[in-house]
């Protein structure tokens, strides 16, 4: 049940949009669409929506195949990236819309679509902005606005096209938290589309992650966060070291150092990328340790953690300057003691072995 | 202690431009029509009355204005509906299409209204086939209305295609998807929004047919009582050197025209505030 769509195709001329997309949204969670700019998400969401006809596949909504229907049949609710208020309409009458364009058997008395609306302004706390015009709101106000336009028909699901895309970044992380506790209270299947893994993170039940047209990985925020399935998502999730070696036994081979990786199923003697988080990586000054050599090229120590810059040291990757990122606590920083300029070992607490396929950005 | 009347502003030269604002419309407009008003003035009320109420008048300014209403409204629709599929269709040739929308603002209006005198005349082309249907149209009110709306057109499909341009598909898209169907979409989302622009392109189509004279003067046959525009009174006036008389017609056609568009600014006024917009 949910939404579900099957082996989805999209062509725009010669770009393959979407290939063979199959995907399960669950009843009542909040999903999030994650993905670079041009991964397919958006063209996803709007063919949920009906907005956009896929060449091939189904849309399956609440069990009924929706593929040939019309949006204005599919009982969805659409939220667009800049609003799409209706100008020249109040507040209220935005709202009221949806209510006031059914077919006049099913449609409301006035009384009710007037209760109805104060409802879904009070919903998104909004009730004392109901006859303003939208030119006369905030950016956060009008996407407030436009989802409780969206809820007013009560659709089966509510797609949300980058709804934050267009705030600035405080109101961004304001509204997040708010759709979430709004999620919480009205349990409408819904599907985010966003390029911002922490807006993802944050506020879905479940993560897709996209890219060129195909699906990267689908999970919890923690298991796609924690346990990457593919170099893709680990680069997209957050900052990522990466270092590009070949495995032997227990170690990879980064040009003339070695790293522990401490088990992989990655085939011996394969050439490989091993990624590992600014946090699992420790900064050591004994000489025999085993890691990559770098120099320390900054010290950043504000905010709860420092971080630590770095250039690599004699690997040649690609004739390429390699950076590295670590995270330490300012107590480690402190221990250690490094200055900038210093030579140092960083070994890594965790690295995942990804066999390699092809550059990753 | 003195307080400046205009307060300093990021944009600068205030003074200056309302300073030649004025003294230019001064110049190009108020001096010229105040002096038809002068001129009016030579006659009594009694005479300008008796100028005015003349049936030949009365019915010539009743044609000009009635049918400049008519012309402006078909122009209205029909320019919208141009300027609509101008901007929302690709089709092979629209660029010429969109070309010779501009045509009846660059032919010289005599041109025009020979072009159309030949085409509707009784053995013109058009003329031949609908003359045994009993349709008159050369020398006719029709035909006056006809040559109002060829000179009418391109300002309604200029003034709406630009708002129509700035129109967010995303806006019919939501319309959609909130259950509303295609008429309803139309007629309360996107009409709404370009009625203002809309009601200027009407106004200036209106406002341009009242004061032709050269396209309309052939196809009009000038039957007294029947096809005679007001402007071809003043005209006639003036060839009887009577300026007085002819400014008295003129003075009624200013007085016309501005109550109308004054109707019309204000309507345009009311919507605009009716929604939310900055006047």
């Amino acid at each position: 049940m949910g939404i579900e769509v099957k082996n989805i195709n999209k062509l725009f001329g010669e770009f393959k949009a979407l290939d063979d997309v199959s995907l399960n949204f669950p009843t009542g969670k909040l999903v999030a669409l994650l993905g670079p700019s041009g991964c397919g998400k958006t063209t996803l969401l709007r063919i949920i929506a009906g907005l956009e006809s896929a060449d091939s596949g189904q849309v399956i909504l609440e069990g009924q195949d929706a593929s040939n229907s019309h949006v204005r049949e599919r009982q969805v609710g659409f939220v667009f990236q800049h609003y799409a208020l209706f100008k020249h309409m109040t507040v209220f009458e935005n709202v009221a819309f949806g209510l006031r364009v059914k077919p006049r058997r099913e449609r409301p008395g006035e009384a009710q679509i007037k209760e109805k609306v104060l409802n879904l302004l009070k919903l998104v706390q909004l009730d004392w902005l109901a006859d303003r015009f939208p030119s006369q709101l905030s950016g956060g106000q009008r996407q407030r606005i436009a989802l409780a336009r969206a809820l007013a028909v009560e659709p089966k699901v509510l797609l949300l096209d980058e709804p934050f895309g267009a705030l600035d970044a405080k109101v961004r992380k304001e509204l997040r938290r708010w759709l979430r506790r709004l999620h919480d209270e009205i349990h409408v299947t819904s599907i985010f589309v966003t390029h911002d893994q922490e807006e993802a993170l944050e506020v879905a039940d479940e993560v897709v992650l996209m890219n060129q047209g195909h699906v990267e990985q689908v999970g919890t925020p923690d298991e796609v966060y924690d346990r990457p399935a593919t170099p893709f998502v680990y680069s997209f999730l957050g900052s990522v070291n990466l270092f590009h070696g070949r495995v032997e036994g227990d170690v990879v081979h980064v040009g003339p150092h070695q790293l522990e990786h401490g088990g992989s199923s990655v085939a011996n003697g394969s050439s490989v990328v091993a990624f590992a988080r600014p946090h699992e990586l420790s900064i050591s000054k004994s000489p025999d340790a085993k890691g990559v050599h770098a120099v320390i090229e900054r010290v950043l120590k504000f905010g709860a953690t420092a971080r630590v810059e770095l250039i690599g040291v004699d690997i040649n990757d690609h004739k390429k300057q390699q950076n590295y990122e670590v995270e330490l606590t300012r107590a480690e920083v402190a221990g250690l003691n490094v200055k900038e300029g210093e030579h140092v070992i960083l070994v890594p607490k965790r690295l995942s072995v990804f066999e390699h396929e092809e550059e990753v950005a | 202690m003195t307080r400046p009347l205009v307060k300093q502003s990021v944009i600068p030269g205030f003074g200056v431009t309302l300073g030649f604002t004025l003294a230019y419309l001064g110049l190009i407009v108020l001096i010229p029509l105040s002096a038809v008003v002068w001129k009016t003035t030579d006659l009594s009320f009694a005479q300008f009355w008796a100028v005015i109420s003349e049936p030949r008048v009365v019915a010539s300014l009743k044609l000009s204005f009635g049918a400049s209403l008519i012309a402006a409204s078909v122009n209205g629709f029909f320019g919208l509906i141009l300027a609509w599929a101008l901007v929302r269709y690709e089709f092979p040739g629209k660029k010429i299409v969109d070309t010779l929308v501009d045509l009846p603002f660059a032919l010289p209006t005599a041109v025009a209204g020979i072009a159309l005198t030949a085409i509707y005349a009784k053995n013109g082309w058009i003329g031949q086939y609908l003359e045994p249907l009993g349709l008159k149209i050369a020398f006719t009110p029709t035909g006056i209305m006809i040559a109002l709306i060829f000179i009418g057109l391109p300002f309604v499909v200029r003034t709406v295609q630009p708002v129509l341009e700035d129109l967010d598909k995303e806006i019919e898209e939501a319309a959609a998807s909130l259950g509303a169907n295609r008429a309803q979409a139309v007629f309360k989302v996107v009409l709404p929004i370009i009625l203002p622009a809309l009601l200027t392109g009407f106004a200036l189509a209106f406002a341009r047919a009242v004061g032709e004279y050269g396209s309309v003067i052939f196809i009009a046959g000038n039957l007294p009582m029947v096809s005679e525009i007001a402007p071809l009174m003043i005209i006639t006036k003036l060839e009887q050197y009577d300026y007085s008389g002819a400014t008295s017609i003129a003075v009624v056609m200013l007085f016309l025209s501005f109550i109308l568009l004054l109707i019309v600014n204000s309507l345009q006024a009311w919507t605009a505030k009716r929604t939310g917009r900055e006047i």
